[in-house]
């Protein structure tokens, strides 16, 4: 066991890194939920976003077109999960679980010929000035170009959510659907445009694990990332800068965990790796006291 | 302009007819999907429902059937009645595994004795109690701290997972096994294979899925319970003014379908995989869930499309070494007809109108 191995500004460090494809996932679900749907599909548009971005990524040697194509592709997923939900009045639990459990075969059926493929290289920024504090420098502003996007995107779905018409439109529609139609609110539109952020959110995400994080293909290499996103976002309480809290605090498991299994602790491997997933129950637990939206996960069917 | 109405009570007609539709709807797009896998969709199609039934080589797929629809049964029973309720167990997998485990854990720990009387009773016992103490921990946790099921559960099928591969590569390792990853075969000692007759597919499993069809039938028709557990699904207030305790309702439905799913992994780990290995479990947890939806949560309706599934899944092999499909594209087949069920299931509850939008 050799403990001085890990280096604590590296393991901040790629604590942002691992964090990053999770906060993704879980913002557009966020926004999802606070529209009143729930989308159980995290878990399939990432997997295809991951695959279908690594794809374009490989084929155009340019891994911003692999984040353009799988944003492209969780957002056309999204919008199948959407009509289904919206137009056809399924439930969504059911609907959800069939595009994670159709989402999982076709990114397998899709990434076959790519297995053990390395994608493109993505470099890291080199902030000048910013990038060259001590300490800080490394673990806040050296990494590549997604993990401030990431930022990015959380902090304007804040403005968005607290300080826009749109979004106060888009809470309506979650809390309450009947009101906000009474009111003349358009609660189909606004849910279906949700539901493809969400989805275009998660397939960045997943992008994010296939291009930058692994940078390797493998089948299953999003090993229940989307429902740990989906777990966050209720440990969130639906607010985005919780969200950023229960992201980092998930990505510091996953990233203590590997490191302590490369200094060689006694614990096996397999004990360690079941850390984030027992972890993210525990957040369940704790946390399970948040209010969720109104009208979460209910059918909307104005009737005349 | 098409306007959807609520029916004031589903359509009898219409819930037995959408999981047909459905099924054809999959066949045709399936057949989309094969042409652009550059195969002659209608020879992929044959391969993959008409030889494994009445091809050349029958005699051995058929019994597959049963091999590959028990668990499928066994899971889909337990998970169709949470569903009802409105309880989503959604870790089955992870329960089957566990299940598999435990049972597993009794024959290798009693090995190598002979007693078949002690020991396959005992690995029964053991499967169902795993399986349901795996699922009573979403179980627990929402009752006490209304946690949600759905995210637990799924989280407890990694770590089972993870335990899995613990215990193939290390406890119950095979000590004669040369460094081989994985257990004993147990399918091969007299005291704890689940096998019957292993030429026609006959395991204690398709005994006990059959048994659990008829259980959660009576459940359902003629005992307090099954009704309660129609009511909290269909009108939760007029079951909690029935006086229907929700907190035991919720461990009923996830202890049941723990039991049943780890059961479901105790006899396949016993007859057809018959060792513990890494890759032991092959998502007959998550498929079950597909088979529950398409059963229309009825036992019988479960029985055929588990039958069904079972035949997508030895038809995907058959097409896999036949006409070099990948393996994967059954899953998708599989996904597909899950969206295409709730798709076509809106004409259940709703009728289609054509007409203009009367004036408000």
């Amino acid at each position: 066991m050799d403990f001085g191995s890990i280096n604590p500004i590296l393991l901040l460090a790629s604590l942002m890194v691992a964090a990053t494809p999770i906060l993704l996932a879980a913002i557009g679900e966020l926004v999802v939920e606070r529209a009143g749907v729930l989308n159980l599909g995290v878990e399939g548009m990432m997997i295809v976003g991951s695959v279908l971005g690594f794809v374009a990524a490989i084929g155009t040697g340019n891994a911003w077109v692999g984040f353009g194509v799988a944003a492209v592709a969780g957002a056309g997923l999204a919008l199948m999960f959407g009509i289904l939900t919206q137009y056809l009045l399924t439930n969504q639990v059911a609907s959800g679980l069939a595009l994670t459990l159709f989402g999982l075969g076709l990114a397998a059926l899709l990434g076959q010929g790519y297995l053990g493929t390395k994608a493109p290289s993505f470099p890291d920024l080199h902030i000048p000035v910013l990038g060259d504090i001590p300490v800080i420098g490394p673990i806040v502003f050296q990494h590549d170009p997604m993990v401030y996007i990431g930022l990015a995107i959380v902090a304007g779905v804040w403005w968005f959510l607290n300080k826009t018409r749109g979004g106060l439109v888009l809470r309506a529609v979650g809390e309450n659907h009947e009101a906000a139609h009474a009111l003349g609110y358009h609660v189909i539109r606004t849910r279906l445009l949700a539901i493809m952020f969400g989805g275009a959110c998660a397939g960045l995400g997943g992008a994010y694990l296939s291009i930058v994080r692994v940078p390797t293909y493998a089948e299953g290499l999003t090993a229940g990332a989307g429902w740990i996103a989906l777990a966050i976002v209720v440990f969130a309480s639906w607010k985005p800068g919780r969200l950023l809290i229960g992201a980092y605090l998930f990505g510091g498991v996953t990233v203590l965990q590997l490191n302590l299994q490369a200094a060689g602790v006694a614990i096996p491997v397999e004990y360690l790796s079941m850390s984030p997933y027992i972890a993210t129950i525990l957040v369940l637990v704790i946390m399970s006291a948040g209010s969720a939206p109104g009208s979460l996960g209910k059918t909307f069917h104005a009737s005349r | 302009m098409i306007a959807l109405e609520k029916r004031p009570q589903p359509s009898q007609m219409w819930s037995l007819a959408s999981p047909l539709v459905a099924v054809a709807l999959t066949m045709l797009a399936g057949a989309g999907l094969f042409a652009a896998l550059g195969q002659d969709p209608l020879e992929a199609l044959v391969k993959i429902f008409w030889e494994p039934l009445f091809g050349e080589f029958a005699f051995y797929y058929r019994p597959q059937l049963l091999i590959k629809g028990a668990p499928l049964v066994l899971i889909a029973i337990g998970l169709s009645l949470g569903f009802r309720a409105g309880i989503w167990n959604i870790g089955a997998e992870g329960q089957y595994i566990i299940g598999a485990l435990s049972g597993a854990a009794v024959a290798l720990a009693l090995y190598p004795s002979e007693a078949r009387w002690l020991v396959f009773p005992l690995m029964v016992i053991a499967g169902a109690l795993g399986g349901c103490a795996w699922a009573m921990i979403p179980g627990l946790l929402k009752v006490k701290f209304k946690t949600n099921e759905i995210l637990v559960s799924l989280m407890l099928v990694y770590v089972a997972e993870q335990l899995l591969a613990s215990m193939a590569l290390g406890a119950m390792r095979n000590p004669e096994g040369q460094g081989f990853p994985g257990s004993r075969n147990m399918a091969q000692m007299e005291a704890a294979t689940s096998w019957i007759n292993q030429s026609a597919g006959m395991h204690w499993g398709v005994v006990a899925a059959f048994i659990s069809v008829i259980f959660a039938y009576v459940l359902l028709a003629k005992h307090v319970l099954g009704f309660q557990i129609k009511l909290a699904g269909q009108a939760p207030r007029a079951a909690a003014f029935s006086g229907t305790n929700p907190a035991r309702l919720i461990l009923f439905c996830l202890g049941t379908s723990g039991a049943l799913a780890g059961m479901a992994g105790m006899f396949e780990i016993s007859g057809p995989s018959g060792i513990v290995s890494i890759d032991f479990n092959v998502g007959y947890g998550f498929t079950a869930i597909i088979v529950a939806f398409l059963g229309r949560l009825h036992p019988i309706g479960i029985l055929l499309a588990a039958g069904l599934m079972a035949l997508t899944y030895i038809g995907g092999d058959v097409a896999q070494s036949s006409l070099g499909l990948p393996g994967a594209a059954i899953q998708v087949f599989q996904g597909m007809l899950l969206f295409f069920l709730l798709a076509v299931d809106v004409l259940t509850n709703y009728r289609v109108r054509f007409g203009q939008r009367s004036a408000a």
